[in-house]
């Protein structure tokens, strides 16, 4: 089973990103589990989504405890939301940024990480050029198509992000996926 | 035809598929999807000879469902929390009238204090109020057991209250198996109503029943009930016949064969225990479940029949009288009465508290040590109680309970995953 966790704020399509991974994964003929961390929705407050990838039926409905793969949306949340939680050191981190690790100040816990694992997008600059809005949700899941090699195909999530938003809309956040999936870069590990 | 989809976009559609003639609905989180998806069924044209009707409140919701299930229309509704315990009087004169109305639960916590989140104490606050109550573990049964819930009151003249936890699985997308619109018409016939207000033959219904027969129609609606323990698993096999799958009937068993620690629980976490079974059953124990599907009618001899192996029995419930104890392990005990072996009850997930394998794997290792308490609360958190406990031995007018819990804990916490 994949298990990945995104992090995000409201107006930010954190859950619309789990759903998309969800069918992203359904078009694989794998089975997926997608729901939120159910919170108050309102714009701005952090938000936490979740989906589960698996080659069978998923059964167990608790949180995404241990994720392998944790999108960071906004990194802002770092400062304020436990992020990290139970993040394996052979998990993913993939964050919207065009900071440096330095500049977050998160460097000692991405270095706890496993060499490879820490992956940056400029999510939102990307969604602002390609879809004149700052939604970095459909730049997260193409980065994490990149990142994690095998999980998912960028084809299946582009698909997805389709399915989602039909005709110009959707086009726009397929450009902007495509931007992300080729512009995520792993940082340089200090170990 | 497999669909990647949420679960209240699939009740809705496996709604529509029931061919409803008049869905009445009040919004309220978590159910809010379901009727948002009904509406736009019948306003794209995809639902067609449905009526939709909006109203002012859940009261108004669950009174025009009686005044349209009386006139002989196949009729809908959807609630949660307060919304039930506002349509109260009309959930007990929907059923004291015998009229099969189907209504989807979307479990949530009862206030105060407020809460949105999942638990299951509002369909329990109508456990007795005579609709049979079905209680679904997966999105995919939600959809098989709301098509079989229109039969299932259309033949007994009860209402059906389908209850899914909310947001857990209301909100969840996963795998789903629709049916084909033929199949469901196969399995469904329109309904064919025991009476129909008609202008051109008035009749008196919802009549007032004075001592010399009350009591007597109240023993009937116990008979629908126990009728319905076998109309139930009936209406699942004619289900599965024509649809190809087995999700109905009574209770659903998961190792239960040779096990000596039996879990009982219901609803979405039965997925979260049957994972934490097989981790256990690799370790060499002898651990199984039941889930209750059908909560109202309470499945006795099932129940019964399942138990009838086991050492112990760990009641599992996400609902609780104060004052009391679980309002499951109560039914469970009762059913046991002639078997003596100890029934746990554990309180969990109250108010949305996720529900942990890890917390499982502790709870079923203290109850396979039998060194469970008779009512124990998952993952009690005893120095916020200490605490609140201790302000109030201190302070004269120490304040409101919840205010002073979450100063304590902090607004951050409260919003954390």
């Amino acid at each position: 089973m994949f298990q990945v966790r995104i992090h995000g704020r409201g107006g930010q399509g954190a859950v619309s990103g789990a759903e998309m991974l969800s069918v992203a994964a359904f078009l694989e003929d794998k089975h997926a589990q997608a729901f939120p961390s159910f919170g108050s929705e309102r714009m701005g407050a952090p938000v936490v989504a979740f989906c589960r990838i698996d080659n069978k039926e998923i059964r167990s409905r608790e949180p995404v405890l241990e994720p392998d793969a944790l999108l960071v949306q906004d990194p802002s949340l770092f400062n304020s939301v436990d992020v990290f939680a139970g993040l394996k050191r052979d998990g993913y981190l993939i964050i919207n940024t065009t900071k440096t690790l330095e500049q977050l100040g998160i460097e000692e816990a991405a270095s706890k990480l496993a060499p490879g694992r820490v992956w940056t997008v400029p999510a939102t600059e990307l969604a602002i050029q390609h879809v004149g809005r700052p939604s970095p949700n459909a730049g997260m899941i193409a980065a994490l198509a990149r990142a994690c090699d095998g999980v998912l195909a960028l084809d299946s999530v582009i698909a997805a992000i389709r399915k989602k938003f039909p005709g110009k809309v959707g086009e726009a956040n397929v450009a902007a996926a495509q931007a992300a999936f080729d512009s995520a870069k792993a940082t340089q590990s200090s170990q | 035809m497999l669909k990647q989809m949420e679960g209240s976009v699939a009740v809705a559609e496996a709604v529509a598929l029931a061919r409803p003639e008049v869905i009445c609905a009040y919004p309220i989180t978590p159910q809010t999807h379901i009727v948002e998806g009904l509406g736009e069924l019948v306003k794209a044209g995809k639902l067609q000879n449905c009526e939709y009707i909006n109203v002012e409140s859940e009261f108004a919701a669950l009174s025009v469902g009686i005044g349209s299930s009386s006139a002989g229309a196949r009729t809908y509704t959807a609630t949660a929390s307060q919304g039930i315990l506002y349509m109260a009087e009309a959930v007990y004169n929907a059923s004291g009238m015998g009229l099969p109305i189907v209504m989807t639960v979307g479990n949530r916590a009862i206030g105060a204090p407020i809460n949105i989140w999942n638990d299951q104490t509002d369909s329990m606050s109508m456990r007795d109020a005579g609709w049979i109550q079905l209680f679904c573990e997966t999105n995919q049964e939600a959809v098989d057991v709301h098509i079989q819930a229109f039969k299932i009151a259309e033949t007994l003249n009860v209402p059906v209250m389908v209850c899914m936890d909310g947001f857990i699985l209301t909100h969840a997308y996963e795998r789903i198996d629709m049916p084909e619109q033929a199949q469901v018409d196969q399995f469904l016939p329109p309904f064919n109503p025991r009476q129909v207000l008609d202008p051109a033959h008035p009749v008196s219904m919802g009549a007032m029943v004075g001592p010399e027969a009350f009591t007597e129609v109240r023993y009937l609606a116990h008979h629908r009930q126990l009728q319905a323990l076998e109309v139930i698993p009936k209406i699942a096999a004619e289900y599965n016949a024509i649809v190809g799958r087995d999700n109905g009937g009574l209770i659903s068993t998961y190792q239960t064969e040779d096990a000596e620690t039996l879990i009982i629980s219901l609803g979405s976490v039965i997925g979260t225990i049957k994972d934490v079974i097989d981790d256990r059953r690799a370790g060499g124990e002898k651990i199984g479940c039941v889930a209750i599907r059908s909560f109202r009618p309470f499945p006795i001899a099932a129940i019964r029949e399942a138990c009838s192996k086991a050492k112990r029995v760990v009641v599992l419930e996400k609902c609780f009288a104060v004052g009391l104890g679980g309002m499951v392990a109560s039914n469970v005990r009762m059913a046991l009465a002639t078997q003596p072996l100890p029934v746990y009850n554990v309180i969990a997930g109250l108010g949305g508290r996720p529900i942990t394998q890890k917390s499982l794997h502790k709870l079923f290792d203290q109850a396979a040590a039998d060194s469970l308490e008779g009512l124990h609360f998952l993952d009690l958190n005893h120095e916020i109680i200490e605490r609140e406990l201790e302000r109030e031995r201190l302070e004269g007018c120490s304040g409101a309970v919840a205010e002073n819990i979450l100063r304590g804990i902090g607004a951050v916490a409260a919003s954390k995953v």
